[in-house]
């Protein structure tokens, strides 16, 4: 274990086995946000090749911790971390061992963001891909324009959660808030607990085998013990798809 | 965007750490609100006392001399209300021992042309334009002791950047009020209570909301019921905290545009924009830690 202390910590250039550096894959890297900076952590997350694995201590509840991820890393942060922390994921696992604030893994296109704790507003907005696990609740408008992303709750989601859901799947093992998947294109939503309400144009869906298929895989990849059985799916009623013609006579 | 920080202090052996906590909290949000900040400050030694009531007042100077403005407050409220004047920063703390309404008329009289920021027995109102911690520091918050603390950092968006469009507004005794956002329909209500009689010190949307807070209260709604009314007739984007002389209030609107966090402990209740405010408080790993529910009106007491 070493700690990242100088700010002008960069990538490896050299091949030495015996020099530990950020970003090599000669172990684990513990970089203490007390003495570096955000900047720093992310400058030499960047830079880090092969399959390196860092320690983040005292996050906290900075902002933009981990963001923009481009190699497989695995990535530790010991507390709380602040706004759009593991944004952009590309490659690697981010596992926060705290809370999340707003726009926890905003974007993430691939790999696995891991919070034990609660994720404030707007978790996994816009993401294409890869799988965000929140073990606590997630504030409103959790995977708000989801277009590909896996995200699942063990508690409750807030209001306007899956708000134009375009791809992906949203898995809820305690309650949705209001107005749950409002003007959602193709998502699908599956839900253990109460929906407070449904948005326009959201319904409840049969659960096929299919289904339960795929919910269970994604409860397994999350680490989850619920029965998929328990779960209900909603999803897109299609009926905003297209313009509605009677309509017609307002122009 | 705005900053809040507040701070309830339950535990009274924690009283003398009251400014370097909230100090060390309003470090933490001044990027959401450079442009100008205000401070309220309950039970500080020197500041307020028992058995006085104490009005803060924009600025240091009034065009009168602090012996001239003892004279005319000697005259009105006679010598054994045993005035006092004291310039804090860019604050004036004027004190007597009599009921806070007499003396509000009485420097209202006095100094017609100043601006009343803060009334009450137990606080005293700071605020001023520039950066939140050279005001902080120039009122000397690091070292004030107290009950409860009240910070706010302003970006402005409604009014024009002045120390009178800064937070917190203090228009009923012990009364404040900060807010993260915005009010839409501002000017409609400030007409309607324009029409009761209230009188307005600011163009500011904020203190709409907290005029409009202490018309409720003064027509018996207790600070819930006030909040609760509040989002019917107010519209708009808010977190808004309250304090009063031995409570504290938070809430966000229905749709949570803006948001705060709070941290609960046995010692303090703590509220804030974000939680890197919290992370440098005493035993904050041991406190509950959560996201006020939008729409619901928290209240604490002391």
């Amino acid at each position: 274990m070493v700690t990242l202390m100088a700010p002008d910590a960069t990538a490896p250039t050299s091949d030495s086995s015996t020099d530990v550096r950020p970003g090599s894959d000669a172990g684990d890297t513990t970089t203490d946000l007390d003495t570096a900076s955000v900047r720093d952590l992310n400058q030499a997350l960047h830079d880090s090749v092969g399959a390196a694995s860092w320690t983040v201590t005292k996050p906290g509840g900075k902002h933009s911790l981990a963001v923009g991820i481009t190699a497989d890393v695995d990535v530790t942060i010991e507390g709380h971390a602040g706004y759009y922390a593991a944004g952009m994921l590309q490659k690697g696992r981010v596992t926060i061992n705290g809370n999340a604030g707003v726009g926890l893994a905003e974007n993430i296109m691939s790999g696995t963001v891991h919070v034990r704790g609660d994720a404030s507003q707007s978790a996994a907005a816009t993401g294409h891909g890869g799988l965000v696990v929140i073990d606590g609740n997630a504030g409103a408008r959790c995977g708000i324009s989801m277009k590909g992303v896996d995200i699942v709750v063990g508690g409750n989601i807030g209001h306007m959660s899956a708000f134009m859901a375009q791809a992906g799947r949203l898995v809820v093992c305690g309650d949705a808030g209001d107005a749950l998947g409002d003007s959602i294109y193709e998502a699908r939503i599956y839900v253990r607990g109460s929906v407070a309400s449904l948005g326009a144009d959201c319904i409840e869906k049969p659960m096929r085998a299919e289904h339960l298929e795929e919910l269970g895989a994604l409860l397994a990849a999350a680490g989850r013990s619920e029965d998929p059985s328990d779960f209900r799916r909603y999803g897109s009623a299609r009926n905003l798809y297209h313009f509605h013609v009677d309509n017609s006579t307002a122009y | 965007m705005c900053g809040i920080a507040a701070l309830q202090l339950r535990n009274p052996s924690l009283h003398p750490r009251m400014g370097s906590l909230l100090s060390s909290m309003l470090c933490q949000i001044v990027d959401r609100g450079p442009d100008s900040a205000g401070l309220a400050v309950y039970d500080t030694p020197g500041l307020v006392s028992d058995g006085t009531s104490t009005v803060s007042l924009l600025g240091k100077h009034h065009g009168m001399e602090i012996d001239g403005i003892l004279t005319s407050l000697n005259d009105m409220l006679s010598p054994d209300a045993r005035s006092t004047v004291k310039i804090i920063g860019d604050t004036t703390l004027i004190s007597a021992a009599v009921p806070t309404a007499l003396l509000v008329k009485a420097v209202g009289e006095t100094l017609p042309a100043s601006t009343i920021i803060g009334r009450g027995e137990h606080v005293a109102v700071m605020k001023g334009v520039g950066h939140p911690m050279d005001i902080a520091a120039h009122h000397g918050l690091e070292s004030m002791a107290g009950s409860q603390g009240l910070s706010h950092t302003r970006m402005a968006t409604e009014s024009a950047v002045t120390a009178s469009g800064s937070h917190p507004f203090s228009v009923a005794d012990d009364l404040c009020l900060v807010h993260n956002g915005s009010f839409s329909n501002h000017a409609t209500v400030r007409r309607n209570l324009e029409r009761e009689g209230v009188v307005f010190d600011s163009d500011n949307d904020t203190e709409v909301g907290a005029r409009y807070i202490a018309s409720r209260l003064q027509q018996g709604d207790t600070l819930e019921e006030a909040l609760i009314n509040l989002g019917k007739v107010l519209d708009g984007f808010y977190t808004l905290v309250v304090t009063t002389a031995d409570s504290m209030a938070v809430v966000r609107d229905p749709i949570a545009c803006k948001p705060a966090i709070l941290a609960e402990t046995e010692d303090y209740v703590a509220m804030a924009s974000e939680y890197r405010a919290l992370a440098a408080l005493p035993g904050i790993e041991r406190a509950r830690i959560f996201e006020p529910e939008p729409g619901k009106v928290y209240t604490w007491s002391l």
